[in-house]
């Protein structure tokens, strides 16, 4: 969409960014619960979903980010 | 069960949410210059960027979370709704119809009926749709207010008002520009907010094929237990399948249903337009690897007692819609919750934000333009497409607290498409394709369908006459009258045009050009290598739910 329209934004831009913003929080709420545990237990808690799963986020947003910075 | 509590970063995800939307409608602001931009996008997009917002606009929470429960409720028969009530509809839409529906430059499906079969056809439709856009709109909000105060613990109105508020306030300042890229968002959200619980349940239980060994036959087929309703756990048999829900209800609601159409009508061209259902439908047929695959996860640990696991109970009923938010607990540790939260909240809020931008568009286009000011200026119209969304959320509003004070009208979503949609379908299908069709033909028709659908939802509910004679089975369950009630409607609507068509008098050929196949000049880009062409895309897509439905025979 943004590509016809010079000063916009492309949407894949701000899919980036917003995946780079959400996954970076999940990421750092992952390593303080790695060495801070809360006091809810959920199942599987010990593969630390937050860590990896934030990490996957990361990666994507990245491309999605810096694919379609201009 | 005690509420989930959010802990900072929960918090901050949510927050962050809040922020990134209000900032696209603010930042698209200054590109929404038009009646062309804030209606139609300015028609610049993608077919990628339409066909992701398509999909979208019917992808909202109330959707996530009630497929999710039905699964839990009817097994995999659910996927049926993704596949064969989908994926079919979505390929004629962009290989059949889009032709007409771009080419002739209309703004809403209602102004397809305008050119096709005159003002009042049109009129119909569109008081029609705008009435059921608002009530979906209302129970849209309706449920996620429910939802959130029943899993967190937030306050009923201030959540319902702060969401609707802030879905108005972005819409107002960009139209469907803004409500196009808060769907995409929504759509990478509801992905990567949810596909996680799926993820973990396969790892709780070990394999997607042990998953299926701890369900009954009745939950783990798709089509083996069809030829007989009391086999399967949606009571339903394949005719009801194929031809109400497969064929009425889905080409009913995928063809001629503004909201989703609407995205394809923001594509920058013809071919951008027909790609974008075609797009969609991959998307689409992946949907139930979250939904169905979380129902099915729900129904094994429930069955295991060691679990833990079992869904709410709301005054002795079970309560299937609590499955995907109790997973969601069961899963998700501090952050991914928030990250849970804002998927459901996103997909609340996108389907808000659809209904009300189909809703301003028409009620803009096809009945104060059409009917109350037909000499509106371009900024006057633009002007009240902004007011309309205002209202439009307002009434939404209206509509939720009617909802909470009648829960059990949750039930009727499935019969409000049954109403509108299924009838329209059969005009719609007359309409582009059989060119001795009349305009009277099409209204009464129309009337007709629409008010059958809705008399046998009465005569069932209030007992009038019992639901087998519309399902030709002693054994049925709500689905499987919806279906049927669909079929018939769409019958009805069918039969009564022909016959008035048929009696009355017939429009001139040239008046049809570009509306009807057989007087519209086909070059559908057959100078395009065959590998490039919307018809080798629709293939694949085709051959894929192919493939799933063997493999899930």
């Amino acid at each position: 969409m943004a590509s016809e329209v010079r000063e916009m934004k492309s949407i894949w831009f701000l899919v980036g960014l917003v995946l780079l913003v959400m996954g970076g929080l999940v990421l750092l709420a992952g390593v303080v619960e790695l060495f801070s545990p809360s006091e809810r237990q959920t199942v599987l808690a010990d593969t630390h979903p937050g860590i990896w799963w934030g990490a996957v986020m990361l990666a994507a947003g990245s491309l999605f980010y810096f694919k379609n910075r201009k | 069960m005690a509420t989930i509590s959010l802990g900072v970063f929960d918090w901050l995800v949510i927050a962050s949410y809040f922020v990134f939307v209000l900032g696209i409608g603010y930042y698209l602001k200054r590109y929404t210059k038009s009646e062309n931009d804030f209606f139609l996008a300015g028609r610049k997009n993608s077919a990628w960027v339409a066909g992701l917002a398509f999909l979208s606009a019917n992808l909202g929470a109330l959707e996530l979370l009630g497929m999710t429960g039905n699964t839990f409720k009817y097994g995999m028969y659910v996927a049926h709704f993704y596949w064969i009530g989908a994926i079919p509809a979505m390929l004629f839409l962009g290989i059949y119809m889009m032709p007409f529906y771009y080419s002739s430059k209309i703004k809403s499906i209602p102004g397809y009926l305008k050119l096709r079969f005159g003002e009042k056809t049109r009129v119909l439709n569109g008081i029609a749709f705008a009435i059921m856009t608002l009530l979906v709109s209302g129970i849209n909000l309706y449920a996620m207010a429910l939802v959130l105060r029943t899993f967190l613990g937030w306050d009923w109105d201030v959540s319902m008002w702060v969401s609707a508020l802030t879905v108005a306030v972005y819409v107002t300042m960009s139209g469907l520009m803004s409500a196009i890229f808060t769907e995409i968002i929504q759509f990478f959200l509801i992905w990567f907010g949810l596909f996680l619980v799926a993820i973990l349940g396969i790892g709780e239980i070990g394999s997607i094929t042990e998953i299926m060994n701890r369900l009954p036959e009745s939950f783990n087929t798709l089509w083996s237990t069809s030829g007989d309703a009391a086999r399967n756990g949606m009571e339903v048999t394949w005719p009801a399948i194929v031809l109400g829900l497969g064929f009425v209800l889905s080409f009913g609601y995928w063809t001629t249903d503004f909201l989703v159409v609407q995205r394809a009508f923001s594509a920058r061209d013809l071919r951008a337009a027909r790609m974008t259902p075609i797009i969609a439908s991959f998307f689409k047929m992946a949907i139930p690897f979250i939904v169905i695959l979380t129902g099915l996860t729900a129904i094994a640990l429930s069955n295991d007692p060691g679990s833990g696991f079992s869904l709410l109970q709301d005054g002795g009923q079970v309560n299937y819609d609590s499955a995907l938010p109790l997973l969601i607990a069961r899963y998700y540790p501090t952050g991914l919750i928030g990250l849970g939260v804002t998927a459901l909240l996103a997909g609340f809020m996108a389907g808000q934000a659809g209904n009300i931008s189909a809703f301003n568009t028409v009620w803009t286009y096809d009945i104060y333009k059409s009917v109350i000011n037909r000499e509106a200026s371009d900024s006057h119209l633009l002007w009240m497409g902004r007011v309309a969304t205002l209202v439009g959320v307002l009434i939404s509003i209206g509509t939720a607290y009617w909802a909470k004070s009648f829960p059990s009208i949750m039930d009727y979503m499935q019969a409000i498409f049954s109403w509108v949609n299924a009838p329209l379908f059969a005009t719609m299908l007359l309409g582009m394709f059989v060119r001795w069709v009349t305009p009277n033909g099409a209204f009464w028709g129309l009337l007709a369908g629409m008010g059958s659908s809705f008399y046998m939802f009465l005569a069932v509910k209030f007992q009038w006459f019992e639901a087998k004679i519309l399902t030709l089975s002693s054994v049925q369950s709500d689905m499987a009258v919806n279906f049927w009630r669909a079929w018939w409607a769409w019958l009805i609507c069918f039969a009564v045009t022909i016959l008035v068509s048929l009696v009355t008098k017939r429009q001139e050929e040239k008046d049809l050009v570009g509306l009807v196949k057989g007087l519209t000049e086909e070059t559908l880009g057959r100078e395009v290598p065959f590998l490039k062409r919307p018809e080798f895309f629709a293939l694949l897509s085709l051959v894929a739910l192919v493939i799933l439905n063997i493999l899930f025979w």
